[in-house]
């Protein structure tokens, strides 16, 4: 699969300008709310018509100024879901489940299994209900049903759980990851939360001003001391992965990861699973010698490879612990009192409890 | 006062019953699609004109309905260009019922155009782009969401346009005049009853009966512009 964007648009007085090529994999997208996100979406699934470019996915050309080709919506075969579930309301459940396959009557036939949606998505229990005593959460169920109904060449997620609340979006997404996971279908996720993004992204476009500001695996960007400013310094931090080894009865599990083993606790995962893990800049403190009597149960010996100082007294601290990154957020002072310098060996101390599992691997 | 005893109609006045509610019916039907079209247009278009074709539309509200019917006869009157042109076909507009009934659709048109414009606005074009992105052409997603969606504004646009065109008498005395058993309409016949001394009699029954129908009609639209609401809710 490749998609290849390459458009400029105004829209609102800001003029985007993309040039990108995406492909396997779950892409996550972000930016600050106006940078141009939803411009790029409704590019693609050809709600609106850019001033001029190209976009193709494989073969299969939507749009392109020049040729004066643009191919409506309903020809594009791409699985849009919107913030809102936007269910058809004079049709019962099962009916906007089915939709797009009344559109599928000739061949090439593209029509999902219905039980299969039902089993991926839990919707069995919804079946006979009627659409307007669902759940918000509920609801945004069917319309993920509804959208891989088409077997779509690839998803289109706009802040598909932005509109509900905390416990509803922890009840949806397991269904998001087991369906990036189990669908083989590329995915571009656009998402203001890094939490939502980091469960279940691989690659991250971020998106300043109607332009791609950076883009890349998820991992090294979110270690990038220079895109701090645009994600967020709480954001910043490493993504490590590692097998669970073992489960302790008191609910600690060993991580084997490229650095050493991990003790954290509670991950959600068979034993020998991979497991994915984000170690966030602020929970990591750095000391020149090894701690003695410490209640932290990780520490890591690490070398700096970098030092980038921000202008709130803080500075990103860049350590390689055996070919893993590792970032510490640490304070100017604490690092002049330190004296440290690029390529000076330190210990990395993770406190256990602040760590959090980012599910998908 | 359908209930008194001397209660009775002449064939001029059952005619003209009869032709009012016929004229009402067909002017309603045959302006449907074309109702529908341009609110469609009004609502969802982009167009050079647009304010143009909504003041237009809304032309035979505003002028008094004589002068609708006057340029309704000096455009299809039987001396006109387009008049020959449809007695060709066997239609006939001035001084025919067919005239009753197009009088009685222009009449009723920016009230019809109006309701189902409404309906449409309220329909939230996100559920229009949801079925686009579905594989819906720009005609399926009209027929499949649109449409459905519409029917309680387009039941009330159908209704009023029923009970304008059954009342209309300005614009259609001005085309077909008042010939009874003919051209001669519930309005007309009221008005010709009242210009007659010792007619308003049986003026007042055909009163008491335009007064009947209306109000079934407005039941009617009541009950049958629930039920399809409710049904467009999900409920």
């Amino acid at each position: 699969m490749s998609l290849k964007i390459n458009l400029s648009h105004d829209l609102g007085g800001i003029t985007s300008h993309y040039d990108l090529m995406l492909s396997e994999g779950v892409t996550g997208i972000t930016g600050a709310s106006g940078s141009g996100k939803t411009t790029l979406i409704k590019a693609l699934c050809g709600l609106i018509k850019p001033n001029s470019g190209h976009i193709s996915l494989n073969d299969r050309v939507f749009f392109d100024s020049r040729a004066g080709i643009f191919l409506p919506p309903h020809r594009r075969n791409i699985g849009t879901i919107f913030q809102e579930p936007r269910l058809f309301p004079h049709l019962s459940l099962r009916q906007n489940l089915t939709y797009s396959a009344r559109f599928q009557k000739f061949p090439p036939r593209r029509v999902q299994d219905l039980d299969y949606i039902i089993n991926l998505l839990g919707l069995e229990p919804l079946l006979d209900r009627r659409t307007e005593t669902l759940s918000g959460g509920e609801k945004q169920r069917v319309s993920i049903g509804r959208a891989l109904m088409r077997k779509p060449d690839i998803f289109l997620m706009d802040e598909p759980l932005s509109a509900l609340d905390q416990p509803r979006r922890a009840e949806i997404l397991p269904y998001l990851a087991r369906l990036c996971q189990e669908s083989k279908t590329p995915v571009l996720y656009v998402s203001h939360a890094m939490s939502e993004i980091v469960q279940l992204a691989d690659h991250l476009l971020l998106i300043e001003e109607g332009h791609a500001r950076a883009f890349g695996p998820l991992a090294q960007i979110l270690s990038d001391p220079d895109l701090a400013s645009l994600i967020g310094l709480p954001e910043m931090g490493a993504l490590w992965e590692g097998t669970l080894t073992y489960k302790a009865p008191d609910g600690l599990c060993t991580l084997n990861t490229k650095a050493g083993p991990l003790h954290l606790p509670n991950l959600d995962a068979a034993l020998g699973n991979r497991v994915r893990v984000r170690l966030l800049a602020q929970d990591v403190i750095i000391a020149r010698t090894r701690p003695m009597a410490l209640s932290a149960l990780n520490v890591l010996e690490t070398t700096i490879t970098g030092l980038s100082y921000g202008h709130d007294h803080s500075v990103l601290v860049r350590l390689d612990a055996q070919g893993d990154t590792l970032l510490a957020r640490i304070t100017q002072r604490s690092a002049a009192d330190l004296k440290l310098v690029i390529g000076l060996p330190c210990f990395a101390i993770l406190k256990s409890l602040a760590v959090a599992q980012a599910n998908r691997v | 006062m359908i209930f008194w005893p001397e209660f009775s109609l002449s064939t001029q006045e059952i005619d003209a019953v009869t032709l009012s509610l016929w004229v009402a019916v067909i002017g309603m039907f045959a302006s449907l699609p074309l109702a529908l079209t341009v609110a469609y247009a009004l609502a969802r278009g982009r167009f050079w004109g647009k304010a143009l074709l909504n003041g237009f539309v809304h032309l035979p509200l505003i002028l008094p309905p004589v002068v609708t019917g006057y340029f309704l006869l000096s455009l299809l009157g039987p001396q006109t260009w387009l008049g020959a042109v449809f007695a060709k076909f066997g239609v006939q507009f001035a001084f025919h019922w067919e005239g009753a009934a197009l009088a009685a659709s222009v009449m009723a048109f920016p009230l019809f155009v109006r309701a189902i414009k409404l309906g449409l606005d309220a329909v939230d074009p996100k559920l229009e782009e949801a079925a686009a992105t579905l594989g819906a052409s720009r005609f399926w997603v009209f027929v499949t969401v649109t449409l459905p969606l519409i029917v309680p504004s387009l039941i009330a646009g159908m209704i009023l346009a029923f009970a304008k065109g059954f009342g209309e008498f300005g614009a259609t005395i001005t085309l077909v005049a008042n010939i009874p058993s003919q051209t001669q309409t519930l309005p007309s016949a009221i008005y010709a009853l009242l210009q007659i001394p010792g007619g308003e009699r049986g003026a007042l029954i055909l009163i008491g009966i335009s007064v009947l129908l209306a109000s079934l009609a407005l039941a009617l639209a009541e009950v049958l512009g629930r039920s399809a609401a409710k049904r467009v809710a999900g409920r």
